[in-house]
């Protein structure tokens, strides 16, 4: 018998024939938590396979935590170590304020400007936030109003064996987006600018948080990569209107062409050579809006993901995701590897849930040692500055590796066109995705936003009840409302959830501490890096929209 | 849910035709819509109609009948006991602040006791005892206090250490308590029982009852009542009573001439549990755990827990009117705070199952008193409601009051903390009774520390000088809805947050009030008290002396200019009201009152004067602003803005003169200041009260004048002994008893009201005697500070209560005023208060629980007045109640 009217309370009734006694301790105990999220490998890169090698043959310069954790015995150990640190209620707990301020560190939030008193954008602003587990974290984001012509771009990015291709695909990618949408005339003109000397048109306007950086000295190299592409682009003129869904294909597979290129030729500055070799041999995937009125596009490369929350009549919110994972849950794709290659190698293109055993995405960006021959690798290392040809993992080439290439940067591009009943759009690395559902995601921004909380008023009725167990339920349903009044933006909002929430859906302040508290050698444990960006849709110009087409 | 409160509340239906109680099983009531065929129709008159049949309805009933009234309808719009009262937690708490609630609650106790004998109706009376926690030193003081009034009333009672707590109640955590309060002989009763074995008694009694009839309004003619109206016909009465609970508001109002009964409900959770694994004894004490805002009872082997929480829901603000309260929505979310609170003080319930929330509406007034009395607009119609979720504590005891009103003219006790009058139109605002519930309902588990102020349903009157006075650092009191100056906060002087400023020990504002009071004794003052009650009464003839002369005792025949103290008395000798008039000519009256006398004073007076269209009365309150100039050098700063001489042989004491001030004419200005310090009050229409007082401050300058407040005043009027209206004065005090036999003339010539009394007691001597104390121990820096009700010992006995209290900056002592009993120490009866009884005794004055040496004094110090008088008449009056 379910003796309260709420959503989260099968959890509670669950642990109501166990005897009274026990209720406390399922709630305080957090082994079984920890069992889960430790078990659960949260690298997408390699570290799961590692009984099958020696740790040594992984050591990446940067990456030496990482390394040591692929240890299973290590592992085992921390494992151990981390049970007792839970159990231990004397270690220091951060206070609310910290909490917060560790959670706010890397909010952004950016409005549509009004025109005269007028939104006409169908886009009302976005709230993004990144919380990092890696040191440095491995996720980008990138968010920017395209200038010449409509639309807003908005995109998360996880990178992988490092941070180095995340950034620049997160600098890079929506240039090329926006050269790709860019009509001939307009190519032209900006051509003819860079070659005269002239001003150069502006194609995006960033919307940055200040941590968010860009290269100052590859965008000479970058620069020059862009304007052969548009070159290209101007040359290939086919008269026809750009369309959305191939630009963005063109775009992706043009970077990613693009960043494997620029390490094959090198660069004579020894900086910069070595950069743009990290970046090739680094992994990205990618999710990127394209907002322009009721179009939506979304472009997936990788197990990022977007979800569009929508409200429905009765006020609740449901989640329509729009965009597929690029991994092993997603049989297409397995199905795709697999009719690219050889039926020889069928067995070995999938093992352990991932790519030739070791990729958790099946898409990327970057990660050339999945993409060039081994003569190409071979040569390009040989050749390479020393910290590469130092580097363990670079000269590992992947098992079973015959007909490269086994990845590819080539999205899967979504098209969604917007009613007015769509509220909002979540971009998110798979760091949320692990430990939140997307309906709970889709209800807990929806009442974040809409300021309404649907919380059931409780009711007893006949049911048995203890007043314990009542009083955590209460404690619980306070701390979700809270929780809201905490947050100036979505995405933190939803962060907290993602790493705060207990079995109850609420947020834990306990856990939230624990979980931001932990050394940096063992936060990776615990969760992955988290990227979030939450776009809310203007439901008026939508529906306005909609109404003229009608 | 019904099934449960069948065996709570065991509900009873009451037979009109045969009147006896016949019990209920569950399968009756879910029948009872069908019962009752043929109701007994309604009297065509009755010489009462009650409207409520909850606990205080049938309690007036009761108690009427047994005083000998039997001509009396009682209507309940549901069932008996169907409203608030059977949802009641069903706690008689005798653990009360205000005296009067203590005897209220000391009797409804002892009804309640042998109400099942005497009716045959079981009530549930268990002796339980009850124990009030103090989690903190200042709640444990604050019980102390408590316990010494209940003690010297004779209610068994004692401060208990947390430990002596766990052996009393085996489920409570007593770590963080510092003390408790057991009160043994607290009980625990089914109220809807009780107040059905009332209905009972009073049905043998005479008294009809008539269930499912509502009253649609009261019918009014030449403001006597005259009839009710109801769903069922009409009845003609003489008395109406209106004991509609939270509906008496909306009652109130629904008839032509409206009765306005500031009340407003608020929702009141509460929990019921099944019984614990090993049930609980019936007879636990019930805890009350104020600091937790919870208490906690015994319920049926199980617990039943409730409290006040910090954020009310009030509700019914628009007013809704519904046959019987339906079970409203449970709110546990609402409930979290105190369901904490509970589990905090009894770890071991967590395992508990809970039967039920049970949200009971129960109805809060402005002050948290209740209310009752005679409606000051039409009479005959009686109120008693608004109980602040004490209504079964009261229900005894307010009902007997309410009985003795009807039947003798007044109560057998001083009410007037509880009487209707207190209020007027100003307090019916469903506004502000709404904001000013949300902050009463929580009060109830508060801190009630000295000086406490309410923070809601203010400036709401003030006086022109408001923003002025506000600029200037003032901080505010509020007196009925009138804004009034505490004291003066001095540039670059801050004072402590309001909830830090709670103490029970000296106040953070001692120095700003003792330089106030330094300054109306060297220098001048100016005090604005714009919110005193006035009148004028005027006549074509000689009409107005003549009623003024019958109603006042002391001789109002003065010259024109005279100001005279005088009591409006009661047929008792006991004082209505305190008052100044001044003659302004042959024919009319200048009458000045304390502010909260607004509604009584007027309808003492309207009730009494003859009917007579040449005699006239005006309520001018709101036309004038006053200013109080006291101090040596008020004198010159008067005489310096009007260019008239002021001097004592112009104008003596207690003289009163039209002048002008500045540029303003015809100003009232009166020698008298309320304090006993030389100065004048000046009466001046509002549209100069800006220039007068810019006036006054700019030639004062010179003088060393400053602003100053109420509580440099009472610190004024305390040190010259002066008794206050409502704070030392009541209804059974008379002038004798006050040391005001010169306010009287006996031989004035005319006849007065309470005159044969007086006589009486100027021949028999009188049984109480107001007395000057000055505590000789007592450390104002490090001893807890007296405010007013402590007990005083005589020779180790005890003999009375203080009524006001207040430092002496001046004698750099405590001052205490109050009444001393003579008390047969053989059979407790009492006797004669002589000079020497009062003279001849060691005093001891009681603050919570710790005994300070007193002197007794008669007579104030005469060195503390300075300058002469007009023949052997001291200014002895005032008006403020702190």
């Amino acid at each position: 018998a379910i003796p309260v009217r709420s959503s989260r309370l099968p959890l509670l009734s669950d642990a109501m024939p166990a005897p009274a006694h026990l209720f406390p301790l399922i709630r305080n105990c957090e082994i079984s938590r920890i069992c889960s999220t430790v078990c659960y490998c949260h690298h997408k890169h390699l570290c799961c396979l590692s009984s099958h090698f020696a740790h040594s043959h992984f050591r990446y310069a940067p990456q030496k935590k990482f390394a040591a954790l692929c240890r299973p015995k290590e592992n085992f150990n921390h494992f151990i170590h981390v049970r007792d640190y839970a159990s231990t209620p004397q270690r220091f707990y951060l206070t609310p304020p910290q909490v917060n301020s560790i959670l706010k560190a890397n909010e952004y939030s950016f409005k549509v400007p009004e025109f005269d008193g007028k939104n006409v954008s169908s886009v009302l602003g976005f709230d993004s936030n990144q919380l990092p587990a890696n040191a440095p974290i491995e996720d980008r984001r990138s968010a920017a109003t395209c200038l010449q012509t409509r639309g807003m771009l908005l995109g998360v990015f996880d990178g992988h064996a490092g941070c180095a291709c995340a950034q620049a695909v997160s600098e890079r990618l929506f240039y090329y987006i926006a050269v790709s949408l860019l009509p001939h005339e307009t190519l032209l003109e900006i051509e003819n600018a860079v070659e005269s000397g002239r001003a150069l048109l502006p194609i995006l306007q960033w919307h940055k948080h200040p941590n968010d950086y860009f290269s100052k000295e590859a965008s000479k190299l970058y620069f020059n990569s862009l304007r052969t592409y548009w070159q290209e682009l101007i040359d290939l003129n086919s008269g026809e209107t750009t369309d959305v869904k191939e630009a963005l294909i063109n775009a992706f597979k043009r970077l990613d062409n693009d960043i494997s290129l620029e390490a094959q030729v090198g660069d004579p500055n020894s900086f910069l050579n070595y950069l743009v070799l990290r970046v090739a041999f680094s992994g990205a995937t990618a999710c990127v809006a394209h907002v322009d009125g009721v179009d939506l596009h979304i472009a997936n490369t990788g197990d990022s993901r977007a979800m569009l929350g929508v409200q429905e009549e009765d006020g609740s919110w449901s989640a329509v995701n729009l965009s597929y994972d690029h991994n092993a849950q997603n049989e297409h794709e397995v199905e795709r590897v697999k009719m690219e290659h050889p039926k020889s190698e069928e067995k070995s293109l999938v093992k352990q849930d991932r790519l030739l055993g070791l990729l958790m995405p099946f898409r990327a960006f970057g990660d050339v040692k999945f993409k060039w021959s081994i003569e190409l690798q071979k040569r390009v290392v040989e050749s390479g500055p020393d910290q590469l040809n130092d580097n363990e993992y670079t000269k590992f080439i992947p098992p079973n590796y015959h007909t490269p290439p086994y990845l590819t940067a080539e999205p899967e591009v979504i098209y969604h066109k917007l009613r007015p009943q769509d509220k909002f759009l979540v971009l998110a690395t798979d760091g949320l995705w692990e430990t939140m559902h997307r309906q709970d995601v889709a209800r807990i921004v929806g009442e974040y936003l809409t300021g309404v909380h649907h919380q059931q008023p409780i009711a007893v009725g006949g049911y048995k009840v203890t007043l314990g167990q009542m009083h955590g339920l209460l404690t619980e349903r306070r701390a979700r409302i809270s929780s809201v009044f905490e947050d100036q933006n979505a995405a933190t909002h939803l962060i907290r959830h993602a790493v705060g929430n207990n079995e109850f859906g609420t947020v834990d302040h306990e856990r939230l501490s624990k979980m931001l508290s932990l050394p940096e050698e063992l936060a990776r444990m615990y969760r992955d890096d988290i990227t979030i960006i939450v776009v809310q849709f203007n439901s008026h110009v939508i529906g306005a929209c909609q109404n003229e087409e009608l | 849910a019904a099934g449960m409160f069948l065996r709570l509340l065991s509900d009873v239906r009451w037979r009109a035709a045969n009147p006896k109680w016949r019990r209920m099983t569950c399968s009756q009531r879910s029948t009872s819509s069908t019962a009752e065929p043929h109701p007994v129709s309604l009297p065509a008159q009755a010489q009462v109609v009650i409207c409520g049949g909850g606990i205080m309805g049938t309690s007036v009933a009761y108690h009427l009948s047994k005083m000998g009234w039997k001509d009396i309808v009682l209507l309940e719009q549901g069932r008996l006991a169907a409203g608030t009262t059977r949802f009641c937690a069903g706690i008689v708490s005798t653990a009360r602040h205000l005296s009067i609630e203590l005897k209220m609650a000391d009797y409804s106790n002892k009804l309640y006791q042998q109400l099942e004998q005497e009716t045959g109706v079981k009530t549930g009376y268990v002796k339980t005892g009850s124990i009030s926690l103090a989690q903190t030193q200042d709640r444990l003081i604050s019980l102390k206090r408590i316990a010494s009034s209940l003690n010297v009333m004779g209610i068994p009672c004692e401060i208990i250490t947390p430990k002596q707590v766990a052996q009393l109640h085996p489920l409570i955590n007593i770590h963080d308590l510092v003390g408790a309060m057991y009160v043994p002989e607290d009980a625990l009763v089914s109220s809807a029982n009780v107040s059905l074995a009332l209905a009972t008694a009073a049905s043998w009694n005479g008294v009809q009852i008539h269930e499912r009839t509502s009253v649609s309004h009261v019918s009014v003619h030449k403001g006597h009542v005259t009839g009710v109206e109801t769903d069922r016909g009409q009845i003609q009465c003489q008395y109406f009573v209106n004991c509609a609970g939270q509906w008496a508001y909306e009652l109130g109002h629904s008839g032509e001439e409206p009765v306005n009964i500031p009340l407003h409900a608020c929702e009141h959770f509460y929990l019921l549990t099944h019984p614990l694994k090993e049930p609980l004894a019936s007879n636990l004490p019930t805890i009350v755990d104020p600091d937790g805002r919870i208490y906690i009872r015994n319920w049926q082997g199980g617990i039943l827990s409730g409290g006040f929480e910090k954020n009310p829901k009030p509700l019914f603000t628009e007013g809704r009117n519904q046959l019987e309260i339906q079970n409203l929505q449970e709110d546990w979310d609402h409930f979290e705070p105190l369901l904490s609170a509970l589990l905090r003080r009894m770890p071991d319930l967590e395992a508990l199952q809970i039967m039920q929330l049970v949200n009971c509406p129960e109805s809060f007034t402005p002050d948290m008193r209740c209310i009752m009395g005679e409606s000051p607009t039409v009479r005959g119609y009686f109120v008693l409601a608004g109980m602040n979720s004490a209504g079964i504590s009261y229900g005894g005891g307010a009902g007997k009051y309410l009985a003795e009103w009807m039947v003798d003219g007044y109560p057998s006790e001083n009410v007037w903390p509880l009487d209707l009058k207190r209020f007027g139109t100003l307090q019916s605002s469903r506004t502000f009774l709404r904001h000013r519930v949300m902050e009463v309902m929580p009060l109830m588990c508060d801190l009630k520390v000295p000086r406490w102020d309410f923070q809601t349903g203010r400036q709401l009157r003030t006086s022109p000088l408001y923003d002025r006075l506000d600029a200037q650092g003032a901080r505010w009191m509020e007196k009925h809805g009138f804004e009034r100056v505490k004291y003066f906060v001095p540039p670059g002087k801050d004072l402590l947050d309001l909830d830090q400023s709670k103490t029970f020990y000296k106040p953070d504002w001692f120095d700003i009030v003792g330089s106030e009071v330094k300054c109306c004794k060297e220098a001048v003052c100016v005090i604005d008290m714009s919110s005193f009650t006035k009148f004028e009464i005027s006549s074509t003839g000689d009409q107005a002396l003549e009623s003024l002369q019958y109603l006042f005792s002391n001789d109002l025949d003065v010259p024109v200019g005279h100001v005279v103290h005088t009591g409006m008395l009661n047929e008792k000798g006991g004082y209505e009201n305190d008052c100044s008039i001044a003659r302004l000519s042959k024919r009319s009256f200048f009458m000045i009152s304390p502010t909260d006398q607004q509604v009584h004073c007027w309808a003492w007076l309207k009730n009494r004067l003859p009917d007579d269209s040449n005699l006239t009365m005006e309520d001018v309150t709101w036309k004038y602003t006053a200013l109080n100039l006291i101090g040596p050098r008020a004198v010159d700063v008067l005489s310096e803005l009007s260019y008239a001489p002021i001097t004592p042989e112009h104008f003596p004491s207690l003289f009163c003169k039209e002048m002008s001030v500045g540029y303003a004419n015809g100003i009232r200005v009166m020698s008298i200041t309320h304090t006993g310090e030389p100065g004048f009050m000046l009466y001046i229409p509002i549209e100069y009260a800006l220039h007068v007082y810019n006036e006054v401050m700019n030639m004062g300058q010179k003088y060393g004048i400053r602003n100053a407040g109420y509580y440099a005043l009472r610190s004024l009027r305390v040190e010259k002994f002066f008794a206050f209206w409502g704070q030392d004065l009541d209804a059974f005090t008379t002038p004798m008893e006050c040391g005001r036999e010169f306010q009287v003339k006996l031989e004035k010539g005319t006849q007065f009201v309470g005159q044969e009394a007086l006589l009486e007691q100027k021949q028999n001597g009188v049984y109480k005697r107001f007395t000057m104390f000055i505590l000789e121990d007592h450390d104002t820096d490090m001893d807890l500070w007296p405010w007013w009700g402590e007990p005083i010992f005589r020779n180790g006995r005890y003999v009375g209560k203080t009524t006001s209290s207040a430092y002496s900056y001046t004698l750099e002592r405590h001052v205490c005023l109050g009444f001393v009993q003579h008390f047969d120490e053989k059979t407790g009866e009492e006797l004669v208060v002589t000079t020497d009884f009062i003279n001849q005794g060691e005093y001891e004055i009681d603050i919570a629980g710790q005994r300070f040496q007193a002197k007794a004094k008669l007579y104030p110090f005469s060195s503390l007045f300075t300058h002469r008088r007009r023949k052997d008449e001291v200014e002895l009056s005032g008006y403020q109640r702190e």
